[in-house]
């Protein structure tokens, strides 16, 4: 088991590094000046220069990817150019509406698949399941800033049971929900409906297996089978779809943010690729790639823990 | 849309029940979020959006019909060489951490815009202030080393607000002004909020308290004003949506002008259009209203030269481009183009552009131009175009206040170079009595318009949407604001 993480710890390692190059020499050849964007049609030359001087932009490209690297590991992750503001104090801020936009949404799609996928899989082929499936075939077909779009015309526009977008803070958490409940429910529906199907598949598989068969042989119901055997190794492929959701949700937020206008962490990337405001945007999808491989890496480990199997593999 | 109509009227219960008392307070949504809140160290307007004589003042102030009067100043003199300008400053003015306001804090603004590290992005308007010396507390005098009969219209300007060198050190992120109302907060990405400054030497406002709101996607600035999160959104985003907000009882529709010359540029030095038939072919192709109504959803002025349509000095020179495909068809002939050529049409994010822009390039085709669209953001068009000058055509807002003079600049990304033109701003800005300069600029439109230097579209509107009871708000937009400064709500 130690191995087997220490392995997969390793890989995290090369993967950021890598990740880092990527990103940065991928931002740096946008093209635009960004000290050009800040002062706009009427700047003069030297006005220019002076700004450059001061955001840095003049020194060599190693020089400043070494700074922005060895600054992140010791939690500095610079100034913003255009808000002038520490990056990762922006970051701080934003994260605590995307973090639990994210959760939020990732909790309401599995607790409205899991229940889907299984009640599907036991009624495999009756209307039951033919019910949830078509359900889920239109969950996944729309878009979800569509979907969006209708919840605030039903409920923020005509019923006016919530605002139509903003973000009030934590001071009263009630308020703070209440305000992320919408953009929750849009963002998970899709990702709930792809759930529910893999459950549903997955399920279906395992029911097909040989130790099932020696379950019920044994005198299992077939409930009782799905629920004490079948449902634990259909996890996996579960999982692995949940983590991938995960990311997808923190980072994927970024429409779903636009159309609540909520200041989040898309919202931020939205603004700061628009306005060259690089170190912004290299900060914030580093740590993005970090949350998605860190992710990634907790789901290898919890394969390890439902798949026993899976520890020795070297 | 339809189901929402009659949807509606349930909300006009939660109209009644808001209406109780008169409210002090206000939401106002504008579309783009500062990116800092220094109005002196950038370009963007949203900048000014917010903080323009709301938080922050100048020596001069624009007013909202676009007119400039005093500000921090409550009278000035100019000798009578031009050169010498000697403000008196207002009695008791403090910033909002108390400090009082006086000469020396204006010598500092005002010195600091052209210092060698400054950062203003208008310091080519200040450039020819040679010294700013204090005489007393209340009275500064500035030295020019040429007359300039802008001054005190570019003093006006965000760029020259003043500010104290106590509190200059955060001022992006904690602005201290003299204004009406004080900063109190900036959630970044949501809202900043200020009130109302007990400490204001002039005229309490109306309001109390104050939140403004960014809101970009326009889809969601129309849910937000529905849903009545936001009591006024300036600058409103979907101009397809005004329709559904004039009929509604709950709102107001105030549709203005900017100073927003938007105009199909063009470079003058490319070939063909070095040759001036070429462009007045290129005039006479482009049918100005189906532009606006077709990109712009009929808001917008037609101009036939670069200047705002409501300034007292604007000459209507629509008649020397009128659409005329015919005429556009045989300028090409003579110059040599029968065939017609190809060109690129390099635009940038907003929608008068993007969209005006496939409503041009068909206009074009019709009379055998073949206009090669590309979609740029803000930033590469500031480096391809603006600053690299590659582009056949492009189509920009120009909107700075007065920029006529950007004409006479031979290395402005459209190079136009003519040296009577250049005479001629030269002439202006030693002139300092209105009538000869309103001549000279009369003057001045017509060359560009007979040069055919650019193709004048329309002039940028700004559309309000408030709720009903809200006045007081700005019609027009002379400068980048949302001055909250008269804004009241009705009893």
């Amino acid at each position: 088991m130690i191995q087997y993480a220490l392995r997969r710890f390793v890989s995290l390692v090369v993967s950021l590094i890598v990740a880092s190059i990527v990103i940065f020499a991928v931002v740096e050849v946008i093209p635009g000046d960004p000290a050009a964007f800040m002062l706009g049609v009427n700047a003069q030359e030297d006005t220019l220069n002076a700004l450059r001087e001061q955001m840095g932009l003049n020194d060599p490209l190693p020089v400043r990817y070494f700074n922005w690297v060895t600054g992140m590991l010791s939690g500095d992750f610079g100034n913003s150019w255009t808000y002038k503001a520490p990056v990762a104090e922006m970051i701080a801020d934003r994260i605590w509406v995307s973090l639990p936009l994210a959760i939020y949404a990732l909790i309401l799609s599995t607790l409205i698949a899991f229940p889907a996928g299984i009640y599907a899989a036991s009624r495999r082929g009756k209307p039951g399941d033919i019910a949830v499936m078509g359900a889920t075939q239109l969950g996944v077909a729309i878009p979800n800033f569509w979907f969006a779009m209708i919840l605030v015309l039903i409920f923020a526009i005509n019923l006016r049971w919530f605002s139509a977008g903003g973000f009030p803070g934590w001071e009263n958490p009630f308020d703070a929900l209440k305000s992320l409940t919408l953009p929750a429910i849009a963002l998970a529906l899709p990702q709930a409906a792809i759930l529910a199907r893999v459950m549903r598949s997955s399920l279906l598989d395992m029911l097909g297996e040989d130790f099932i068969r020696t379950a019920r042989a044994k005198g299992l119901t077939r409930r009782q089978a799905l629920w004490r055997h079948a449902v634990r190794n259909a996890l996996i492929p579960v999982l692995t779809i949940i983590g991938l959701q995960f990311s997808f949700l923190l980072a994927g937020g970024i429409i779903i943010e636009q159309v609540f206008f909520l200041p989040g962490l898309g919202r931020l990337i939205f603004q700061s690729i628009s306005a060259r405001d690089l170190i912004v945007v290299e900060s914030v999808v580093m740590l993005l790639v970090f949350v998605v491989i860190l992710v990634n890496f907790a789901v290898d480990l919890a394969y390890a823990v439902v798949d026993p199997r899976l520890r020795s593999r070297v | 849309m339809t189901f929402l109509k009659t949807l509606t009227g349930a909300s006009a219960l939660a109209l009644l029940a808001g209406m109780a008392a008169a409210q002090t307070d206000i939401t106002v949504a504008i579309q783009l979020e500062p990116p800092n809140l220094d109005p002196t160290g950038g370009a963007a307007q949203a900048i000014d959006s917010v903080l323009y004589s709301n938080v922050f003042e100048g020596l001069t102030r624009f007013m909202a019909d676009g007119s400039v009067v005093p500000g921090l100043a409550e009278s000035w003199e100019i000798s009578d060489d031009g050169l010498t300008y000697t403000f008196t400053l207002r009695d008791g003015v403090t910033f909002h951490d108390g400090t009082t306001m006086d000469a020396e804090d204006v010598k500092f603004s005002l010195d600091r815009i052209n210092a060698e590290d400054s950062a203003n992005a208008q310091k080519k308007l200040f450039a020819n202030i040679t010294d700013v010396s204090v005489v007393d507390p209340q009275t500064v005098a500035v030295t020019l080393d040429q007359p300039n009969g802008m001054m005190l219209f570019n003093l006006a300007w965000g760029d020259a607000v003043i500010v104290a060198p106590e509190s200059i050190e955060n001022i992006a992120t904690n602005p201290v002004g003299t204004g009406p109302f004080k900063f109190d907060d900036w959630v970044q990405g949501d809202r900043i909020e200020m009130s109302a400054y007990d400490g204001y030497w002039g005229d309490k406002p109306a309001l109390t308290e104050a939140t403004f709101r960014f809101i970009s996607d326009p889809t969601a600035a129309f849910a937000a004003v529905m849903a009545e999160d936001v009591d006024a959104f300036v600058g409103f985003p979907a101009p397809e949506n005004l329709p559904q907000f004039e009929a509604d009882p709950r709102f107001q529709v105030l549709n203005g002008n900017t100073e927003g010359e938007t105009i199909l540029s063009t470079n003058n030095k490319m070939p063909p259009f070095d040759d001036v038939r070429v462009r007045k072919a290129v005039a006479h192709a482009i049918d100005r209203q189906a532009i606006i109504d077709g990109a712009m959803f009929g808001l917008g002025t037609p101009i036939g030269t670069h200047f705002a349509p409501h300034n007292p000095d604007y000459v209507d020179l629509i008649g020397n481009s009128q659409h005329d495909p015919e005429l556009a068809k045989k300028l090409l002939a003579e110059a040599g183009y029968a065939d017609g050529f190809t060109t690129t049409l390099k635009l940038p994010p907003p929608s008068y552009a993007r969209r005006g822009g496939e409503i041009i390039a068909a206009q074009l085709r019709e009379v055998g131009i073949t206009a090669e669209i590309s979609n740029l953001e803000w930033a590469q068009w500031l480096e391809e175009v603006f600053k690299g000058k590659d582009f056949g055509l492009s189509i920009v807002s120009h909107t700075e206040p007065m920029d006529i003079a950007i004409y006479a600049n031979p290395d402005y990304y459209f190079q136009y170079d003519n040296a009577e033109f250049q005479a001629l701003m030269d002439e202006l800005n030693a002139t300092t009595d209105p009538e000869g300069r309103s001549a000279l600029l009369a003057k001045a439109q017509t060359i560009i318009s007979e040069d055919y230097v650019n193709g004048y579209l329309f002039e940028l509107a700004v559309s309000t949407v408030a709720k009903a009871g809200l006045q007081g708000l700005w019609l027009n937009q002379p400068t980048a604001a949302v001055d909250l400064t008269g804004v009241s709500w009705a009893e």
